[in-house]
């Protein structure tokens, strides 16, 4: 009876040395991450964030370690893995169209030489809606703000059916209003899938997802959505320079309680 | 001088000029609509400028080595190359595809500075070819610089066999070409074999390339390559929609290079690419599709 009651594991990452020819940017991580899940991870640039997206997307192997997603290796186990980048150095003149995006998230259910189906097209029609850009599904990608563009690449994670949404920095280019907007429709989505995030943006991320952890190289993740001090200490090393909301760069009292003032802004 | 013009279209080496201006404009506006959004212009370039160690080849087969293996037939006692510099200009621009596109995805840093390399040692083993081929050599220039008046038959028929193998290709794996095209990372964490479909692209472009060496030389490939694509790309988009305005934009630049070059005795291949440059110069005065369609929202 109590199997019912312990939620899947969806991932896991056991003693993870990870990073590039001569330096591990990632050192031994463990984390679990279990179904229903809405985990942010912060941290500060260079601190592995990347790379740790990059090693669970198979992009990247790790050096020691074992990485499983659903109980699979990474290769297969990202099928169930919805993802959204972070969006930089974006073509806007690239020409494609709101809906054509978004079905890209069906690739990985078409084999070569096989056409896009009536179901894929439902699929993407729904993803669409539940970030409401559908009625704007036939717009040139470009043409949109960059918090359209956002919830157009959560549609394309989310045609996939995926299990777990990892997103990449979702608000590294919206104003803070959008930003908000951003995190309530990932908190709805939560219902339906776990989702794993990093970001930079602490004090967003806070008051949405369901808990925390920060990332430094090594990962400091408790379960808990309070961000302690001792966490930060431990993540940073430094005197905390953190991100508030809409003012970029503004610096806190360093080694405070920091998650409950920003709850106050 | 229109009337010029379509009296000179009684003549077949024109017909056979118009007939490959339009067969080489499919291709470039399907493979240049790729090549100028996944911003691999310099790779083209590589990739054209290595088949030119095929052409060498070509020659060096054709009269050199063929007339000693066939010494008692007459047949190759002609001064035409032949489809040998055609034959050997395919196989150098597939084998420079494929090593180039290797090389770009397995180095980590400077693949840029390799493909350079490989582009100038592709052209001097042309050249060495060339020099060590026996007989006359004055059809050399026409692959630098084009010769669309003197493509033959054969020629044609090659130029329409890889114009269908490349729509083919195109339209297979059309949702792979364009999703490696936008976001390649998307593409591969979606299980897409990026690799591999790119490394396809780039033998598209070969394909392509060597088409266009006939028409305006391999000098000028990159601007007609890019230029239909470009301008196409600033009215519509969509990528079948740029594809379309894009091979009819080749056909037209096609169309009034050769008239002009009819009319006043110019070089075709540059009067193609200048009628094409001055498009696009214009195109770039001209407010794009998606100005307006602000405006009117």
């Amino acid at each position: 009876m109590e199997v019912e009651t312990i939620p899947r594991e969806v991932i896991s990452i056991r003693n993870l040395w990870a990073g590039y020819e001569h330096e591990q940017v990632l050192e031994d991580i463990n984390l679990s991450v279990y179904e229903g899940d809405f985990i942010g991870l912060i941290g500060p640039n260079g601190g592995g964030k990347t790379t740790l997206i990059r090693v669970l997307l198979g992009l990247l192997s790790p050096a020691q370690g074992e990485v499983q997603i659903m109980g699979r290796s990474v290769q297969e186990g990202r099928r169930a893995v919805g993802y959204v980048p972070q969006v930089v150095n974006f073509d806007r003149d690239f020409p494609i169209r709101v809906w054509d995006v978004a079905r890209m998230g069906r690739l990985g259910h078409r084999r070569l030489l096989q056409r896009y189906t009536t179901e894929d097209n439902t699929l993407v029609a729904e993803a669409l809606r539940k970030v409401e850009m559908f009625n704007l599904r036939k717009r040139p990608i470009g043409e949109l703000s960059s918090g359209q563009r956002q919830r157009v690449y959560i549609a394309r994670a989310l045609a996939s059916q995926p299990k777990i949404l990892l997103l990449d920095e979702p608000t590294s280019n919206v104003d803070p209003q959008v930003s908000n907007s951003i995190y309530e429709l990932l908190q709805q989505l939560n219902e339906e899938v776990t989702i794993l995030l990093i970001s930079h943006d602490m004090s967003a991320i806070s008051a949405y997802v369901k808990s925390v952890g920060c990332l430094n190289r090594r990962l400091f993740y408790h379960g808990g959505k309070e961000i302690t001090s001792q966490m930060l200490e431990q993540a940073y090393q430094c005197p905390i320079d953190l991100i508030a909301h809409g003012v970029p760069h503004r610096v806190f009292i360093p080694h405070t309680d920091s998650a409950q003032q920003d709850k106050k802004l | 001088m229109i009337n010029g013009f379509a009296d000179a279209l009684q003549f077949s080496f024109m017909r056979n000029a118009l007939i490959a201006g339009v067969l080489v404009s499919i291709a470039c506006g399907i493979v240049g609509t790729f090549v100028v959004t996944k911003r691999i212009v310099f790779i083209s370039g590589g990739i054209a400028h290595a088949a030119y160690g095929g052409i060498g080849l070509g020659y060096y087969v054709n009269y050199s080595l063929l007339p000693v293996l066939f010494a008692n037939s007459a047949s190759f006692s002609n001064n035409r190359p032949g489809s040998w510099p055609l034959i050997g200009a395919i196989l150098f621009s597939l084998l420079a595809a494929v090593i180039m596109g290797l090389i770009q995805r397995r180095t980590r840093q400077r693949a840029d500075t390799v493909i350079g390399v490989l582009w100038a040692i592709g052209m001097s083993v042309g050249i060495v070819f060339l020099d060590i081929s026996e007989g006359y050599k004055v059809d050399l220039m026409s692959y630098l610089f084009g010769s669309i008046l003197a493509v033959d038959r054969v020629e044609l028929v090659i130029i329409l066999v890889l114009d269908l193998v490349i729509i083919a290709l195109t339209a297979l794996f059309y949702k792979e070409l364009i999703a490696i095209s936008f976001d390649e990372t998307f593409a591969t964490v979606e299980n897409v074999p990026v690799d591999a479909i790119y490394i396809g692209l780039l033998c598209l472009i070969a394909l392509t390339v060597v088409m266009m060496m006939r028409v305006v030389g391999l000098i000028m490939v990159i601007a007609m390559l890019t230029i239909p694509a470009a301008i196409a790309g600033r009215f519509f988009k969509n990528m079948k929609l740029m594809m379309v305005g894009a091979i009819v934009l080749g056909i037209l630049f096609t169309l009034v290079g050769l008239w002009i070059s009819y009319t006043w005795n110019l070089t075709s291949g540059a009067s193609i690419i200048l009628v094409a440059g001055f498009a696009y110069l214009i195109s770039l005065a001209l407010p794009s599709l998606k100005g307006k369609q602000l405006k009117s929202a």
